[in-house]
This record gives structure tokens, sequence and C-alpha cells, in this order.
């Protein structure tokens, strides 16, 4: 009874059709449906998927197998290719479709306020329950290609969400750059796909998981770095990473709920899940996992510093998101993959939270976004500040209060242990990743003894921690900079704003008050292994222990096991420092925006140049513009010209020109005039029989 | 003398000939009705002459053959003169013309 319901588990089609045929109703009839009901179509869609998920959830607890799958559709049969329509739930999924549903639900809730004068709502709820359709598709599909497909949903529904006010041609380029930018991704992400089933003959995920952790991981060695690389391309579009993060900013165009449910708790991270998902794999190929640590590192330094000026409240919150979802890659990268997923479900949390509020926020303000016309919010939207504030706590990362802590920590620790990885057992066998990269990334440049090998995976951990710690205190900087500007102090809106200053209607505040909730106990799933006795320790780390299904195989998966018994001290460290730096962060903001409001105008005069970079978001949209898009004009041109003259002029209407003329000189024999052919004819018969004759 | 298929041959083409450049050059509808009758009665002649040089009789078929034609295509054409004259008061071919572009 158990096996066989463990195979064929219903509920996850349940779980993805339900957002469809809300999407599908919405979709056909929603035009002629009266506002209200189409509310409860796409909102009760979510909700009974958000049932279905827990009910789900609560019978994987249960089983005694830790994956259920169903197949749906048959979908190709053919030779050595059998390829269905199937899901499956296991713990990393769960996760996925809790958050998908349930943050999705408070969203969908928000939204039927947010959007109550839009006339075209509608559209807009068929577009978002397709897009939870999609995201759902991609987190339970059972092989890549059906995580493909979802993949490429999601974009779409990115895409079409975007752009949703689409008569504001800004807006609408802002969609269209988002496309564009990720299909550069998904181009290599399908390569990916491909190489890896050219090599192991399967995309299914427990099979790949099988082959890699089994015998056959050593054939499939040679193109684990390749396909992972691949397959991180991927990754870097849909999850905003360098060099392609460049359309989350201008994603910003979209509806703030759009922002908060797509480009902030769940698309984006479709990277850090898909890594998840694929963990045997990445584990294999030290020198993807490099690579995905230094991209990881290098966004989120760089995203947090042009987070520091930014002045439009939602254009903060993107950066942010840039910087955070950079902090999840370090994880992966350094093969905390716990800490990674765990950062994504507390940012799910406290990022939507901080975009709900936001959006809160500039319905009050009458569609304002810029921080420098707001300040003391707190005085007419007593609820939006609080959860706001409760938001930022998380995602600065202050020690117990904030669910940021926790992940954020896990994270850092585990780039703490590469440096003391690198320092121990610079060369033997172990299994983390330094050694290889020693022995295939960079034979060239260490060619060396085996201590300047060491020195050089040292350093490169180093500087990856370094970056991560940081950020960390550019992020609670910027968080707290936001916040005090927004909420606090004197207001600097006009007076006729002020005047229509009020508290967000009900359905918004709930959605507010429960993600604030979540953000602040979020975290307390995964404390610090030192921070756990060992009574509790099954509870405390809860998070943790439910990956264990997943990531079990992973070697060293535990943080911990890399130090061996003396783990404590570093993590203690960590801890110290991340809380130091999230503590610094929020006073020095505390400093600048409250003490002494005239200290930022004198630092950012004393570093004029950098401030101006830094405003300028580093010209990498300009430099992209004069590399690509300048380039991609001048092509579109050319070929334009080519087709112009070439093909239409000499070709196309050359072959008509010559037509033409030779049938008006022929014309002429033409006359109409019957004896004048008989005379032709007979000539020519005269002719015939004279050359016969 | 006596006479031979050569001297019928050469009647034959002669007579084609004439009632061929009247075809032509002519633009008298009756002229030219005149002149292809000229021709297939060379023609016939034509037949008949071989007819007699082989010692058959197909060449006599075909000749009452070609003569059954020649005299349908007559009433036909007749017909046709004369409606063209109704028409135009005219039977010069060339002004029966209204079908050309």
């Amino acid at each position: 009874m158990e096996q066989i319901f463990s195979n064929d588990f219903h509920y996850l089609g349940l779980i993805v059709l339900f957002p469809l045929l809300g999407a599908i109703i919405n979709g056909v009839f929603g035009s002629k449906l009266p506002k209200s009901v189409v509310d409860i179509i796409a909102s009760g869609a979510v909700l009974l998927s958000f049932f279905f998920s827990i009910l789900s959830v609560n019978i994987l607890v249960q089983s005694p197998d830790s994956v259920l799958t169903y197949t749906a559709y048959q979908w190709i049969y053919t030779g050595s290719l059998s390829l269905d329509i199937a899901f499956m739930l296991d713990p990393l999924s769960a996760m996925m479709i809790l958050i998908i549903t349930g943050v999705g639900f408070l969203i969908h809730l928000y939204s039927t306020s947010y959007m109550a004068e839009d006339p075209a709502k509608w559209k807009y709820f068929s577009y978002l329950n397709l897009f939870v359709f999609a995201m759902l598709l991609l987190v339970l599909g059972k092989n890549l290609l059906v995580t493909f497909i979802g993949w490429e949903g999601v974009g779409a529904c990115s895409y079409l969400l975007i752009g949703f006010w689409y008569t504001d041609d800004e807006k609408a380029a802002a969609g269209q750059k988002a496309f564009i930018v990720n299909r550069i991704g998904d181009f290599a992400f399908i390569v990916g796909i491909l190489l890896l089933y050219s090599e192991t003959g399967t995309f299914d995920y427990i099979q790949i998981h099988e082959m890699v952790t089994g015998s056959a991981a050593i054939a499939i060695a040679p193109v684990a770095a390749p396909a992972v690389i691949l397959i991180f391309i991927g990754c870097t579009g849909k999850s905003a990473q360098f060099p392609l993060y460049t359309w989350l900013p201008d994603a910003m165009a979209g509806p703030t709920p759009v922002s908060a449910l797509i480009h902030a708790a769940t698309m984006v991270t479709s990277g850090i899940f898909l890594l998840s998902r694929l963990n045997g794999l990445v584990s294999m190929s030290h020198e993807a996992m490099w690579i995905i640590a230094i991209v990881g590192a290098i966004t989120a330094f760089f995203a947090a510093t042009m987070a520091l000026v930014n002045n439009d409240i939602k254009g903060v919150l993107a950066y942010s998101t840039v910087s955070q979802l950079g902090y999840m890659f370090i994880g992966i990268g350094v093969g905390s993959f716990v800490g990674a997923v765990f950062h994504l479900m507390t940012h799910a949390f406290f990022k939507a939270c901080l975009f709900l509020g936001s959006g809160s926020v500039i319905h009050a303000m009458g569609g304002e976004q810029d921080i420098r016309k707001m300040g003391g919010l707190k005085k007419w939207m007593p609820v939006t500040r609080m959860t706001f504030l409760v938001a930022c706590v998380a995602i600065a990362g202050i020690p117990i209060i904030g669910a940021g802590f926790f992940s954020k920590d896990l994270i850092l620790w585990g780039a703490l242990s590469n440096v003391h990885a690198a320092q121990i057992e610079p060369v033997a066998a172990g299994g983390i990743q330094v050694q290889y990269l020693i022995s295939q990334a960079l034979p060239a440049i260490t060619s060396g003894s085996a201590l300047e090998i060491a020195t050089m995976a040292e350093v490169i951990s180093w500087v990856v921690y370094l970056l991560g710690v940081v950020t960390a205190f550019m992020t609670a900087f910027y968080m707290f900079r936001l916040y005090f500007l927004t909420f606090e102090g004197e207001c600097r809106a006009d007076e006729e704003t002020q005047a229509h200053l009020h508290e967000s209607p009900p359905a918004i505040l709930i959605a507010l008050i429960v993600l604030a909730v979540l953000s602040f106990i979020g975290g307390w799933t995964g404390w610090p292994h030192v921070w756990a006795p060992e009574g509790a320790a099954h509870y405390m780390l809860a998070f943790e222990h439910w990956f264990d299904p997943v990531f079990q195989t992973t070697q060293d998966y535990r943080i911990a096991n890399r130090f061996g018994d003396g783990y404590a001290a570093w993590e203690w460290g960590s801890i110290i420092v991340g809380s130091t730096m999230a503590f610094s962060g929020v006073g020095l903001a505390y400093l600048f925006y409250r003490k002494r409001p005239g200290l930022p105008r004198a630092v950012s005069e004393r570093l004029a140049k950098v401030h101006t970079a830094l405003l300028n978001k580093w010209w990498v949209d300009e430099i992209y513009d004069f590399l690509f898009v300048k380039r991609a004009i001048q092509a579109g041109k050319a070929s334009y010209d080519f087709d112009r003259f070439f093909l239409d002029g000499l070709l196309v209407n050359g072959a008509g020109f010559v037509t033409a003329s030779l049938g008006k000189a022929m014309r002429h024999l033409q006359s109409g005039d019957v004896q004048r052919y008989a005379t032709y004819i007979v000539l020519a018969i005269v002719l015939a029989l004279m050359a016969l004759l | 003398m006596e006479i031979t298929l050569f001297h019928y041959l050469v009647l034959a083409a002669a007579t084609f000939c004439v009632g061929m450049v009247g075809v032509l050059v002519r633009r008298n509808a009756i002229t030219l009705f005149m002149c292809i009758e000229l021709m297939l009665n060379s023609v016939n002649l034509t037949f008949i002459a071989f007819s007699k040089y082989r010692v058959d009789f197909d060449g006599h078929i075909f000749a009452f053959f070609v003569m059954a034609v020649a005299a349908a295509e007559a009433a036909v054409g007749l017909a046709l003169i004369i409606h063209i004259f109704r028409h135009h008061r005219s039977v010069n071919v060339d002004e029966a013309n209204e079908l050309r572009l």
C-alpha cells in the first residue's frame, strides 16, 4: 500500500493543476466576470494548491520513502529515450512548493487590493496563476526537461508581468530586456542539459543522482564540469548573477506584487534550486564550484555597492535581491547547499515582505518611488512600518531576531571552511574542492610547489569569504538607510501627498503581517551548531536534518564535519564576525541618516568619483549598451540594407523588372490580327522547310 | 505529252499558294473564305492525284471527307459573315476586332 502510493501520488498533479485551471478560467472568461469573482478564482486556485501542498508534505513526513513521485503523462517513448511528464516530491521540492503556494497565496491576496483599480485585473491574475503553475512545474519536475518547461514558462510569465503596463514604452522595454537576457542564459542551460544527457542517457534527477554517486561517476566525471558550468550560466540568467543580472533592476517596472513574487521570492531563486537539485553532479566538479563561488561573491559585492546610493525604494530592493542571490551562490559554490537553500527560504520571506511593504508605501504615496521625497511615514502607516522593520532586521542579519542571520551565517561559515581546508590539507585527497582546484582548474597558473598552490587556494577562499562579510555589512547599512529615509524623521513629501497618506487596506496588511512573522521566526529552524545542545539538536537543526535525504550523499555537505572536533571555534568566529558586521552596518546607517544628517553629503563629496560610479551603477548598462546593444542594432541595420538592396532590390525586383521588360518588348508581336499570325506561321514553315530541304 | 503526277502536284501547289497568299493579304471576309476553299481544293487535288498514282481509293475517301467538312464550314462561315455584315455594315475583317484587348 505504502509503496504503490509513493509512486503514484496524485496530489502532486492536483497541486500543479489548480493554478493552471485558474489561469485558463480567468484568461478566457475573466474579462466578462466581475472583479470579485476573478479575485476568488485566482486566489482560491493558489490556496487549494497550498492546501494540497501541506497535505502532501505531511504525507511525505510520515512516509518511509524520502521521495514521492507521480507520472501524469507519458510524453515521449522512443528507442532508448523515455520521457514522462512526471513530478517528484522530496524535501527540497517540498520546501519550494510551500514557499511558492504559501507566499504566492499571500501575494495573490495582496494583489486583490493592490490591483483593484486596474481595468485588466483579470489578465494580471491569469498571468500570475500561470506563473505559479510554471514555477510548480519547475520545482516538482522529476526530470530536467519538465523543469526546463517550467523554466521557460516562468520566463515568459515574467516577461508578460514586467511589461504588464505595456502602454508605457519604458516598461515594455524592461520586459523585453528581461526576456532577451534570460534567453542568453537559457541557451547555455539547454546545451548543458543535452551535454549531460549525451553522457548519462537520462534526464531523470533520481537516475542522474544515482549515477553520480555510484560507480558510473568516473564515466561522467569528464562532462561534469562543462555541464555544470553551462547549467550555471543558465542560472546566472534566471537568478540574475553577474554578468547577466542587469535585467532584474529594470524588472521593477512591473507591478510591485510581481516584483515580490517573481523577482524576489520564487523565480529568481530557481537557479539555486536547480543547482541544489543537481547537488551530486555539482559537487563532482570542483572547478565549477569555484566559478560559482567567485561569481556569487562578485555579484553579492557589486550589487550591494549599487544598492548603497540608489534612491528608488524598489531599486534598492532589486539590487539587494541580486546581492542576496549572490550569497546563495556562494553557498552552493562552497558546498553549503543547506545554507544556500536556507537563505533561499528566509530570503523569500523577508524580501517578499519588503517588496510588499514598499508596494504599500508606493500606493500611499500615490506612485512616488523616490525615498528622498518620503520620510516619517511611520506616523501614517504603523503596520507597514513595523513589518518593514522586522524584515529589515531579518535581512540585515541581526542575531536571533532576524531570520537572515541564521542562513547568512551558515553560508559564511561554509565560506570560512574553505579557508580552513586550504590551510590544513592543500593537496591530500579529501573531498573539499580546494584540492581539485589545484589539480585540475589551475594547473597552468599553479605550476609551482604545493605551497604556492595552497596559498593560491587560500587567497581565493579568503576573497570569497571577505566579500561575503563586507556584503553583510553593506546589506545592513543600505537596508537601514532605506528604512530610516522612508519611515523615520521628517516627512519630505509635498502637502498634497501628505494629505493623502493612509494605511493600506486589510488584504495588504494581512499579507504583510504573515510575512513579517515568518521573517521573524523563519530562521529558528536552523540554529548554529554551537548553540544547539546535544539533546535539542534534532529540533534546533531541524532545517539541516530535513534535507538529509537530499544532500547526504554529497561529500562533506555538513560544514561541521569538515572541521572535525575543532569546528566550534571556527563557527563562533564566523558568528561573531557576521553579527559585528550586521550591528555596525545598522549603526552606521543610524549615524548617517538619524544622528548626523549632513554626513552622507560630506562623505559623498569626499568620495565623489566612487559616488558617481555607484550612482551610475558602475556604467554596466552603458557598457553592455555599447558592446552588445549598439552592435546588435548595427547588425540589424546591415541586414536590413542587405535585404533592401540585394535581396529585394537585385533578386526580387530585378527578376520582376527583367520579366516585365521582356513582356513589353514581346507584346508588339501579339497584335491580335489573325492574318498576321498566319503570316508568321507560313514564314516559319517556309524557313523550316528551307532548313530541312 | 502525258500528264504525270508531277503536273498534278505543281498545279495543286500553285493553287494552294494562290489561296494562301489570298488568305494572308486580303481583308474581305468573302474573299478570304474563297481563298480557304481554294486551298482545301488544291489539297483535294493532291489526294486524288496520289490516289490515281498509287492505284487505291484511300485518297478518294479523304477527298470526300474534306469536301464534307468544307461544306459544313461554308455553311457556318457564311452565317458568321452575314452576321458580321449585319453588325458592321461591312465584311472587312480588320473591323471585326472587338475582342482584342
